[in-house]
C-alpha cells in the first residue's frame, strides 16, 4: 500500500472523528438537538464538548495501549483489559480515593489519581507477566491477566468496606463512565496521548523487529529487553490515564487494532496511528449510543463497549482470525 | 494647589465608604456550612431547588419549600405532588445535562455523590449532606432551614420527637425489651445501633441484636442472626418468602412464632429514609410489634 493511500485513510478517519465529536455536541439527554447554537452554552461548552473529546481521547489511549500490547507480546488477544493492567489501574484509583479523597477534586487529587492509575496499570501487566513466566505462551499470559483482573477486582470491592461512602464513586468507575469528564481531565488525557504516541512511534522499530519473530529481532542488535520494558511503561501510561478519568472500559483496546489491521499493511507505525484513531472513534461512538438509546436515561458506556466489543471478539474467534498458540 | 489635590482623594474615600457599606449590606446574605465543612453563600433564598436524595426531598417539603423544587432524583416519591417533576437519575448516575438545563440555584445531594465536583466546576451551588443518625437529621433540618429561609425546622423536629414518644407509649411492659433484628437489605445488611433505625428501636425500648461495635449498617453473617435468636424480625415484604428458606433460620424464635414484620413498599420507604417521616416510622414499628406480640401471647 502506498504512502498516499495510507494518508488518505488517516484523513478519512480523522474526518469521521470530527463528525462524531460534532454529533457528540448536539446529542444529549434531550435527544438530538440541531439548534445547538441557541441551546444552553454551558451544556454545549462545559458538558458535551469536554465529554465528547474526553471520550475520544480515552478511547484513543486504549486503542494505542491495545496496539502496543498486541505488537509487544505478539498476541492477537492482548489488550489492557485482558492483560490485567486496566484492573490494576482501577485498583490504583480506588486506593488513592480510599485514603486521600475528601470530596474535593483538587489538583493534588487529580495528580494522585492519575499517578495511582499509572502505577496500578504497570503492576497489573508486570504481575500478569510474572504469573505467566514471560510472554512466550499467549494463552498462559491471557489467563494470568484474567487472574490478576479477578484478584484486583476483589481488592477493589474490599475497599468499599473500608470506605462505604465511596461505594457510589467506585461503582461508576467499575462500569466505565464518560458523563463527568471535565476540561481538566481532557487536557490530562490529551497530554498523555501525545507523549504516549510519540514514545511509541520512537520505539516502533522494536515492534517491527518483534513482528519478525523473537530470534530475528535479537539478531538486529536492538537492546530488546530494555525497549520492551519501556514500551510496557508506555502501555501502562496510556491505560492508567484512560482508566483514571473514565473507569473500566472493556474491549476498545482489543477491537481497535483488529479493525484496522488489514489497512495498515503490516507497518507498525501505521498500525499504531490507525489503532489510536479507531479506538477514539469506537469509544466516542459507543458513548453516543449510551446516551441516546434510552434517552433521556443514560447507560454506562462500559456496558455498550462490553456488548459491542464482546460480540466482535466472538465473531473473530468464529472466523478463526485469532489463532491461539498454547 | 493643595486644596485642589485634596478634593479627588476625599471623593475617593467617600466613595470607598459608600461602597463598603453597600457591600456589607449586599452580603447580608445566607451563609451555611454543609456536611463537607464547606461554606455555601447564597445571595437570596434559593427559588429553584434540585434534591438528589429522597430523605432530603422529604425534609425540604416538610419545611414548606416543596414548591421551590424543580427536579428530584429517581427515588423521591413523597409527597405525591412531586410526581410531575423531572427525574434526574440516582446517586451514581445523576443526569448532569438535565440538572444544568433546569438552571437550579441550589442542588442538595448526598455527600458520597460523584457529581458534586462536576457541579461545582460549573459554578452551581451544592450543599452535601451525610445523614445516618437522628442527630444528623436534626442538623440537616436546621441547615436547610437557614439555607431555604424556613422557620419550620424546630417545629418539624419537635413533631418527629412527639410522634416517637407516642409510638413508645403504645408498647406495654411485655412488649418492650424483646430482641429485634432489622434487615435493611439482602446480603444481609442489618440496621446497627448507631443508625437512625437503631436509634428508633432504642427509643421504643426494643433490644437490637446488633452490638454497637458493628457500626451503622453492617453486613453480617446470617449465622449471627441464628445465634442471636431474635424474637422479632423486621424486613421488607419482598424478602419474606426467601427469609424462611434461609438455612437454619427456621429455628429462630421470631420465625417459629411468626413474629415477622414484613413492610410494604410504602412503609419501607418511610422506614429507611432518615427524614421528617421518622416519627411515622416509629409508629409503624411500634404498631407492628404491638400486633405481633399480643397475637402470640
Amino acid at each position: 500500500m502506498s504512502n498516499n493511500q495510507i494518508s488518505l485513510k488517516l484523513f478519512a478517519l480523522f474526518i469521521l472523528s470530527l463528525l462524531l465529536v460534532f454529533l457528540g455536541c448536539i446529542s444529549g439527554s434531550t435527544g438530538m438537538d440541531w439548534h445547538f447554537a441557541e441551546s444552553n452554552r454551558t451544556i454545549l461548552y462545559d458538558i458535551r464538548l469536554p465529554r465528547s473529546i474526553g471520550a475520544y481521547l480515552a478511547g484513543a489511549l486504549l486503542g494505542l495501549a491495545g496496539a502496543i500490547a498486541q505488537g509487544l507480546f505478539r498476541n492477537p488477544l492482548a489488550d489492557p483489559y485482558l492483560l490485567g493492567s486496566a484492573s490494576g489501574a482501577l485498583l490504583g484509583v480506588g486506593i488513592i480515593l480510599c485514603f486521600s479523597y475528601a470530596g474535593e477534586h483538587s489538583l493534588v487529587t487529580m495528580i494522585g489519581i492519575n499517578g495511582g492509575a499509572f502505577v496500578g496499570a504497570l503492576l497489573g501487566v508486570l504481575g500478569a507477566l510474572l504469573l505467566a513466566g514471560g510472554y512466550k505462551s499467549s494463552l498462559r499470559l491471557l489467563l494470568s491477566g484474567v487472574v490478576i483482573g479477578v484478584i484486583f477486582g476483589a481488592a477493589n470491592s474490599l475497599l468499599t468496606f473500608i470506605r462505604p461512602d465511596l461505594y457510589q464513586s467506585l461503582q461508576s468507575f467499575m462500569l466505565g463512565n464518560t458523563s463527568l469528564i471535565t476540561w481538566n481531565a481532557t487536557l490530562i488525557m490529551g497530554s498523555a496521548l501525545v507523549v504516549a504516541v510519540l514514545l511509541t512511534l520512537l520505539f516502533s522499530p522494536v515492534l517491527s523487529a518483534l513482528s519478525l519473530g523473537e530470534n530475528t529481532a535479537r539478531t538486529l542488535g536492538l537492546p530488546l529487553d530494555q525497549l520492551r520494558l519501556l514500551l510496557i511503561g508506555v502501555l501502562a501510561l496510556a491505560t492508567g490515564f484512560a482508566v483514571a478519568q473514565t473507569g473500566l472500559i472493556a474491549f476498545v483496546g482489543l477491537a481497535a487494532p483488529h479493525l484496522v489491521r488489514h489497512f495498515s499493511g503490516g507497518r507498525q507505525r501505521t498500525q499504531i496511528l490507525l489503532s489510536t484513531i479507531s479506538g477514539g472513534i469506537l469509544l466516542l461512538g459507543s458513548d453516543l449510543l449510551a446516551r441516546t438509546i434510552f434517552a433521556p436515561l443514560e447507560i454506562p458506556v462500559g456496558i455498550v463497549t462490553a456488548v459491542l466489543g464482546g460480540s466482535y471478539l466472538l465473531l473473530l474467534l468464529r472466523r478463526g482470525q485469532i489463532g491461539i498458540k498454547k | 494647589m493643595k486644596h485642589t489635590s485634596l478634593h479627588p482623594s476625599l471623593f475617593k474615600i467617600c466613595l470607598g465608604v459608600v461602597l463598603c457599606g453597600f457591600l456589607t449590606f449586599a452580603q447580608a446574605a445566607i451563609e451555611v456550612t454543609d456536611d463537607r465543612g464547606k461554606t455555601i453563600t447564597l445571595q437570596s433564598p434559593p427559588q429553584r431547588l434540585i434534591s438528589l436524595l429522597p430523605s432530603l426531598t422529604e425534609s425540604i417539603c416538610a419545611l414548606g419549600k416543596c414548591s421551590n423544587l424543580v427536579g428530584v432524583d429517581r427515588f423521591s416519591n413523597w409527597p405525591l405532588s412531586l410526581q410531575n417533576l423531572p427525574k434526574l437519575g440516582g446517586i451514581s448516575d445523576s443526569n448532569l445535562e438535565a440538572i444544568v438545563q433546569l438552571k437550579p440555584d441550589l442542588v442538595l445531594v448526598d455527600k458520597s455523590s460523584p457529581i458534586i465536583s462536576r457541579l461545582e466546576d460549573l459554578r452551581i451551588p451544592v450543599m452535601a449532606f451525610d445523614v445516618k443518625t437522628m442527630a444528623d437529621e436534626e442538623r440537616t433540618l436546621k441547615k436547610l432551614g437557614i439555607a431555604l429561609d424556613s422557620k419550620e425546622s424546630a417545629r418539624v423536629w419537635n413533631q418527629i420527637q412527639a410522634e416517637i414518644t407516642r409510638a413508645s407509649k403504645q408498647l406495654d411492659g411485655s412488649q418492650k425489651n424483646i430482641s429485634v433484628y432489622f434487615e435493611v437489605n439482602a446480603a444481609p445488611y442489618a440496621a446497627g445501633r448507631s443508625s437512625f433505625i437503631g436509634e428508633l428501636l432504642a427509643r421504643l425500648e426494643l433490644n437490637n441484636i446488633i452490638p454497637e461495635s458493628l457500626g451503622a449498617f453492617p453486613k453480617i453473617n446470617p449465622e449471627f442472626v441464628v445465634q442471636a435468636k431474635p424474637q422479632i424480625i423486621m424486613i421488607s415484604e419482598t424478602r419474606l418468602a426467601d427469609l424462611k428458606k434461609r438455612p437454619g433460620w427456621a429455628d429462630i424464635p421470631a420465625i417459629k412464632q411468626n413474629r415477622i414484620c414484613a413492610f410494604k413498599k410504602e412503609q419501607s420507604d418511610i422506614l429507611v429514609r432518615p427524614g421528617p417521616r421518622m416519627g411515622e416510622a416509629a409508629l409503624i414499628l411500634s404498631q407492628c410489634v404491638a400486633e405481633k406480640v399480643s397475637s402470640t401471647k
